[in-house]
């Protein structure tokens, strides 16, 4: 029998190209805030999930072993998720599991990350993600399979760089807003057409920066949660599937995996019609086109029509299905899991009306967050109601 | 809570502040080495590559001719059945312009990459690879290439005894 899941306080540090704290500091201070907000301390937490990406940021081998005193997790059965970039959401599943399972009725769930360590450059990690006997030899990058990818999506449907632009310019225009971003910045399109390419068709503007940072919330059961707060927000939703890395093999203009999660989400929470149901989205712009790209698997845009609506001002805060008011990834940092746990802290904040300048214009109750991840194959993606 | 809090933790480090001296910078270099065995499909493709060839792997069940080929149909959940030479054309289901290499340090050249979807195996079977004698504002979507090797003792079992790809000629 499954039991509700109410996320019930959330935390964040500052997003930045490089912070002094270490990974362990990181998590402290995410996780603190986390458990002041909910009003609980420690010894409250029955269960701890982590989520972080892959070691070779840090060059620290068993980093969930490594920063677990951080997230307070000495002692505490603690595991550590991971879907590559999809694992700041899929962290709060995770935790999901815990809690709703019934095993434990309180989980910190907390997503972390320090990109800065590697030189010359983090991009450097993701060449080994491909694979190591046909792709690597090539002199890949991680930049190629978003530019082939963008490539194809415009080809398909037609779509123009200056459209996607749109994303770029709201994103970082929203997050001049948020207290903890990175790139907040009031820019046109004319600027990110401008800006440098890097792996045409993506330049420079079109794309997240690495980032160092940490997020986290807290979960709790239906019965704890009631006692804690009168502004639960309910995780009541949750899905995540993977496709194979033969990611030459499939599709790039549609991302199927992200429609089977979506999917699998929209089902557990009752959810018929996503596109009048679900009132504020997060879906993961670690690139401009990739919003337009997950609105679609989502079910929130027909295909191909994302980019139409961006223009036509639907997303915008004020507009009918505001899209990433935090000021998403692009704007506030892409700090691998803890840009997905910022998006789940956003939809908390935003269904709770404590988003201050970032509250949407709309009275939103149900929300939705996803993240992407690795050779084009990961979806993951929760549905949240105040 | 978001607007109840003023005072987000964290400290910024710039280089900058490194180059002054104001923090510790503790550098280590890693450099482990690795021997990998190429599988017991991608053996046979090296193998194949070397002799000029690209082969692939077929299922009888759902028909499909897998490249790259792997022993298993991941559809099918089941084993694939025979080995099928498939051509050294195809066509370029999309490509990029990249500026920069592996370490996101600039390029001098830019690199031209693509998926290109191989002749004779199933429709959408790409594999990345680069692009050749081709200007890069000359490059379509849905443009005709094929292979260019190494010559055969140049070879070495390797997914670079393929050059790259050219435009084919009409």
């Amino acid at each position: 029998m499954r039991r509700r899941v109410a996320i019930v306080g959330a935390g964040i540090t500052l997003f930045r190209r490089r912070m002094l704290e270490s990974p362990k500091e990181l998590s402290f201070e995410a996780s603190k805030m986390a458990l002041d907000s909910a009003g609980l301390t420690l010894k409250d937490i029955e269960s701890v999930v982590s989520g972080s990406a892959p070691d070779a940021f840090d060059g620290v081998h068993m980093k969930g072993e490594y920063y677990l005193d951080g997230m307070g997790a000495i002692g505490k059965p603690h595991q550590r998720v991971y879907v590559g970039g999809g694992t700041g959401v899929f962290t709060p599943i995770g935790g999901w599991w815990n809690v709703a399972s019934g095993l434990y009725d309180t989980c910190l769930c907390v997503a972390e990350e320090k990109m800065s360590p590697l030189h010359p450059h983090p991009q450097y990690a993701f060449w080994s993600i491909f694979d190591q006997i046909l792709e690597r030899p090539l002199g890949t990058t991680l930049l190629w399979i978003f530019s082939l990818e963008m490539r194809r999506y415009m080809h398909k449907y037609g779509i123009k760089e200056e459209e996607i632009a749109e994303v770029a310019v709201k994103n970082k225009g929203n997050a001049v807003d948020h207290p903890c971003a990175q790139l907040g910045a009031k820019i046109t399109v004319e600027d990110v057409m401008r800006s440098e390419p890097i792996c045409e068709p993506v330049k420079r503007l079109d794309v997240s920066p690495p980032s160092d940072g940490a997020a986290a919330v807290i979960l709790a059961s239906e019965k704890v949660a009631k006692k804690l707060t009168d502004q639960p927000v309910w995780l009541d939703g949750v899905g995540w599937t993977l496709d194979s890395t033969h990611w030459t093999n499939r599709d790039l203009a549609y991302p199927e995996y992200v429609e089977k999660a979506a999917k699998m989400a929209y089902k557990m929470a009752g959810i018929k019609n996503p596109r009048k149901e679900i009132q504020v989205a997060e879906p993961y712009d670690p690139f401009d086109y990739k919003e337009l790209h997950h609105l679609e698997g989502l079910q929130l845009a027909g295909k191909g029509e994302a980019p139409k609506m961006t223009v036509d001002g639907v997303t915008q805060r004020d507009g009918d299905l505001p899209v990433c008011p935090s000021g998403g990834l692009l704007g506030v940092g892409n700090p691998i899991a803890a840009a997905g746990m910022m998006k789940i802290c956003e939809i908390f904040w935003q269904l709770r009306g404590e988003a201050g300048k970032r509250q949407v214009k709309k009275d939103a109750r149900t929300g939705l967050a996803q993240a992407w991840g690795d050779l084009m194959q990961v979806g993951t993606v929760t549905v949240m109601r105040s | 809570m978001s607007q109840k809090i003023t005072n987000y933790p964290g400290h910024e480090i710039t280089p900058d502040d490194v180059k002054a001296g104001k923090y510790l910078d503790i550098f280590y270099k890693f450099e482990p080495k690795y021997s990998w065995a190429a599988g017991v499909a991608i053996s046979r493709f090296l193998t194949e590559l070397k002799e000029g060839k690209i082969f692939a792997r077929k299922c009888h069940k759902c028909e499909r001719i897998l490249v790259p080929p792997r022993m298993y149909c991941e559809q099918c959940y089941r084993p694939t059945d025979e080995w099928v030479q498939v051509k050294d054309t195809g066509t370029v289901n999309t490509f990029s312009i990249s500026h920069v290499g592996t370490d996101a340090r600039r390029l001098k050249t830019p690199l031209l990459v693509a998926v290109i979807d191989i002749d004779g195996a199933s429709p959408g079977m790409g594999i990345l690879h680069n692009l050749g004698e081709v200007e890069p504002t000359k490059i379509t979507v849905g443009m005709k290439v094929q292979a260019v090797w190494k010559r055969p003792e140049e070879r070495e079992g390797s997914i670079m005894d393929i050059r790259y790809f050219r435009p084919m000629e009409s």
